[in-house]
């Protein structure tokens, strides 16, 4: 049994009991983190932040919505928005930090993917990253469904209906997906549930692995050097804290972090308030109708690469490469055969025209999913796709012809 | 070591503002037709020079002029001739009041709508007078003297009996231009008037009961029962409202709504009404927006001061 | 080494018990997201077919999903007098012919909306495009639209149960 003696101190009383200097070492102090980095690496910190953002403000709209085919619409738009106090501020806040959390996540992966972080004990960083890229999908989807607007309704619609899996006709699962024939109210009822509670979880389960993750290999730096962190980190706690290739997590690494979130939130605040409309789509402030189809029907901007790679093919095909585009990213790790871990500009010409093109072509891709689907803006999203899937293919190939530098 | 900051920082911005420049301005230039306004000018309906004598044009809008006979003027003591719902089973819509028109509408339009409403109303595609399709409101052909001149005078009593343009309120101009054929549940507003509060359900299931009859005649009128307006400074946005006022066909090819020819003053108050219903806490939000970017670049500027004095020894 | 290995055994034993346990709760789970009773006994609606005006395209309620109801004008029987296709779709109550379909674009489930002067079926969301009889006159939508399971009793019409015309369609892979 372990020993306890009368405390000197609240502090000590509690590090007696819960070892908090311990903790706090373990957690801040002495979790090192490389020198060599740059604001690329606040992104995660801007995560944790807007990913707070978000659970408080939904906090509060869940006071207040009601999850009702019949109430769900005027709940949101009557009830928060007119009445309650600040219920405008947290839905703006809530809407503009699900579009804005996934820019963030986005940067955060091709910095990933630039300075080879997914590499040399890394894959599980990676992995548990591109999850919860799966997860915040799940999550934004169905919080989407929420406001019971016509966006809501019809992207609920075509969604659901991927399930048939085209030519298998599998409507017993779309059906039973929906609890209905057509979304309704088992179907609000049911994402209500995934959006508030069973995701929201698996977020939260996730984002400890992906911490976790990084604890044994430690965060990577702009070099992709490998650092000694033990040697450096007795430097540092020997006084030359100049002269050590590493710094505490807390105080110094968080100060940074700070600064960039920061700035990041006066961007952040900057749209809540004046610029929203591109993350509260117009179209979901009319009340859903399951007989009046929007002209236009899009997902979110960040779903649009991968809706346009489903897009230009016949239903059947289109499936398997939007299955394909769903998954790919999670295998990276392992695609990428390259001896190197250094960033994509040194490692030859070949991986570097394939990251930038991989960039550029996703922007293309996002732009042609939301344009209509006629003429030129049909052959561009074609020609896109195919890049798209080529470049996973060649990845291997590509990566394993690079020289060691 | 060089600090890569400022170009990766330039790098990110870049691919942020082109995706965001690809996805919602350019998408939807693509996606919506662009409608310039008119200035609620009405270029396509003929001016009239002449000057209206109101106290003839009260005799022709009491008298020869029929006016009375549909329309009720609650200021001039004229009271409406049916219930909403029972005028609505006649024409389709119940006509509206006239004490207000001359401020709320156009002064131009009034005279064209007067002698010819299919036209002025831009809904000859429903109502084609040669195929017998007749526009329930029945056209002025005139009480035997010069028709302009009449229709002018007309116009001028309207302007006489209503307030003055400026006097003009947000919900005098909604519910006169666009209150008879849309509801705004969100301002308690049915196209029957408001709704009043009432003690016992079973008065306001009745009254429920008139707005459903009044929709049924709306319906068979209008193709479809018009949309509720509550959201729609929303989902439609200031733009796209103002030109639909002005001009009906250049956004809804075909549609059913008429043009109802209001003044350019009086679309700038609906648009009001409307903001009043579906952003009503938009000052708030400017006022707090301010507030809130003043303490956020404050709190920005002490995490860049805390980090520079934190810094300083790892250099 | 006897004393672990039945320590493993009964470890294994339980681990099996246990996910029985886990598979039955997962099938109770998968019930419970199943249609309700209500949802699928709300699954017939009955038309009068008398009631159908020429040329007049009308959409009807069935499962919460559209449905298109056309009564075909001699202009539209003319067209499709040579066609097979479109003759295998054509349902006759009495003496009208008519077109009935589920008025989602088979592609990704939009409503096509009804082009009076054009007599076809456009659907806006990604372009498809559907004639009178319901056939398909321009990609993506990979079928015409389907025909919702149908009963014809004297001027009546069933929706959702299946008669033998319906039955018909489906066997010669009009519909689905």
């Amino acid at each position: 049994m372990a020993h306890f003696t009368k405390a000197t101190s609240v502090k000590d009383w509690l590090n007696q009991r819960l070892a908090i200097e311990k903790v706090e070492k373990v957690m801040a102090s002495e979790y090192w983190i490389p020198k060599n980095i740059n604001f690329l690496w606040a992104m995660g910190m801007i995560l944790v932040v807007t990913f707070v953002l978000l659970l408080v403000s939904g906090i509060f709209l869940l006071m207040y919505y009601i999850p009702t085919v019949d109430e769900a619409f005027n709940s949101v738009n009557y009830t928060i928005m007119r009445e309650v106090n600040f219920g405008w501020l947290w839905r703006h806040i809530h809407g503009v930090a699900a579009s804005v959390v996934f820019l963030i996540i986005y940067i955060h992966m091709f910095t990933g993917i630039y300075y080879g972080s997914y590499k040399k004990g890394r894959e599980m960083i990676w992995i548990s990253g591109m999850l919860l890229f799966i997860a915040f999908s799940t999550e934004a989807f169905s919080g989407y469904m929420l406001p019971w607007g016509q966006m809501s309704y019809w992207a609920g619609m075509v969604i659901t209906n991927l399930f048939a899996g085209g030519s298998l006709h599998a409507d017993f699962l779309v059906e039973w997906i929906r609890g209905d024939y057509v979304p309704a109210q088992a179907f609000l009822g049911r994402f209500f549930m995934l959006h508030v509670l069973l995701v929201p979880i698996a977020i939260m389960a996730l984002i400890g692995l992906h911490f976790a993750a990084l604890r044994i290999p430690h965060v990577n730096n702009q070099d992709g050097e490998d650092v000694d962190f033990d040697a450096e980190s007795k430097k540092y706690l020997a006084g030359d804290k100049a002269g050590s290739k590493v710094m505490r997590f807390g105080n110094d690494f968080m100060s940074k972090d700070m600064m960039v979130v920061g700035i990041f939130l006066i961007f952040f605040f900057y749209l809540v308030f004046y610029n929203y409309g591109f993350a509260m789509d117009p179209v979901n402030f009319d009340p859903a109708d399951g007989l009046k189809t929007p002209t236009h029907i899009y997902p979110e901007w960040y779903f649009l690469w991968s809706y346009e790679i489903l897009r230009p093919f016949n239903i059947d095909l289109g499936l398997v490469l939007f299955g394909f585009a769903q998954v790919i990213f999670v295998f990276l790790p392992f695609l990428d055969r390259s001896p190197n871990a250094v960033p994509a500009n040194r490692r030859g010409m070949m991986f570097k025209i394939w990251f930038w093109l991989m960039l550029c072509n996703m922007i293309v891709l996002t732009a042609m999913g939301k344009l209509p689907p006629e003429g030129v803006f049909t052959t561009i999203g074609l020609v896109a796709a195919i890049v798209f899937i080529a470049q996973w293919l060649a990845l291997p190939i590509i990566t394993s012809m690079e020289k060691k530098v | 070591m060089k600090n890569k900051e400022p170009i990766i920082l330039a790098i990110v911005v870049f691919f942020t503002l082109v995706t965001y420049f690809l996805v919602e301005p350019f998408a939807h230039s693509q996606m919506h037709k662009h409608v310039e306004s008119d200035g609620f000018a009405y270029a396509d309906l003929p001016a009239s020079e002449k000057k209206g004598d109101a106290i003839h044009g009260q005799e022709l809008v009491m008298g020869a002029g029929a006016c009375v006979g549909c329309h009720s003027i609650e200021v001039a003591n004229v009271p409406a001739v049916m219930e909403p719902q029972m005028a609505a089973a006649s024409y389709g819509v119940n006509p509206p009041d006239l004490s207000n028109a001359g401020a709320v509408y156009d002064a131009k339009f009034l005279a064209n709508l007067i002698k010819n409403p299919a036209h002025a109303l831009k809904v000859e595609h429903k109502f084609d007078a040669d195929k017998g399709q007749m526009h329930p409101m029945v056209p002025f052909y005139g009480a035997g003297g010069d028709i302009d001149q009449e229709v002018a005078d007309m116009v001028a009593y309207l302007q006489s009996i209503a307030v003055k343009p400026v006097e003009v309120t947000p919900t005098m101009a909604f519910e006169n231009a666009c209150g008879r054929c849309h509801a705004v549940s969100y301002e308690n507003w049915t196209p029957m008037g408001t709704k009043p509060s009432f003690k016992d359900k079973k008065d306001s299931l009745a009254f429920d009961i008139k707005v459903l009859e009044y929709e049924d005649s709306l319906k068979a009128y209008m193709g479809k029962i018009p949309p509720d307006l509550s959201m729609y400074i929303r989902s439609r946005g200031e733009h796209y409202i103002s030109t639909l006022i002005e001009n009906p066909q250049n956004q809804l090819e075909g549609t059913a709504m008429p043009r109802v020819g209001v003044t350019a003053e009086s679309a700038e108050k609906v648009i009001e009404y409307l903001k009043n219903s579906g952003d009503t806490k938009r000052h708030e939000r400017e006022e707090i927006g301010t507030n809130v970017m003043i303490y956020i670049v404050i709190f920005a500027i002490f995490a860049f001061l805390w980090k520079k004095q934190v810094w300083r020894d790892l250099h | 080494m006897e004393e672990n290995s039945r320590r493993g055994f009964m470890g294994k034993a339980f681990g099996a018990v246990a996910a029985v346990g886990a598979v039955g709760s997962l099938v109770a789970m998968k019930r419970t997201w199943d249609p309700l009773p209500s949802v699928k006994a709300a699954g017939f609606t009955t038309l009068d077919m008398s009631k159908y005006e020429e040329g007049v395209m009308v959409t009807e309620k069935w499962r919460g999903k559209p449905i298109f109801v056309l009564k075909k004008t001699l202009a539209i029987m003319a067209e499709e007098k040579d066609k097979p296709e479109a003759q295998a779709r054509n349902i006759k109550v009495g003496d009208a012919n008519f077109m009935i379909a589920i008025g989602l674009c088979t592609h990704l489930g939009c409503i096509p909306a009804f082009r009076n002067d054009l007599n076809d079926f456009k659907c806006a969301c990604h372009g498809g495009e559907f004639t009178a009889s319901g056939l398909v006159q321009k990609a993506p939508p990979p079928r015409g639209l389907d025909i919702p399971p149908f009963k014809i009793n004297g001027n009546k019409l069933v929706l959702g149960e299946v008669g033998p015309e319906w039955q018909t369609m489906k066997d010669n892979g009009v519909t689905l």
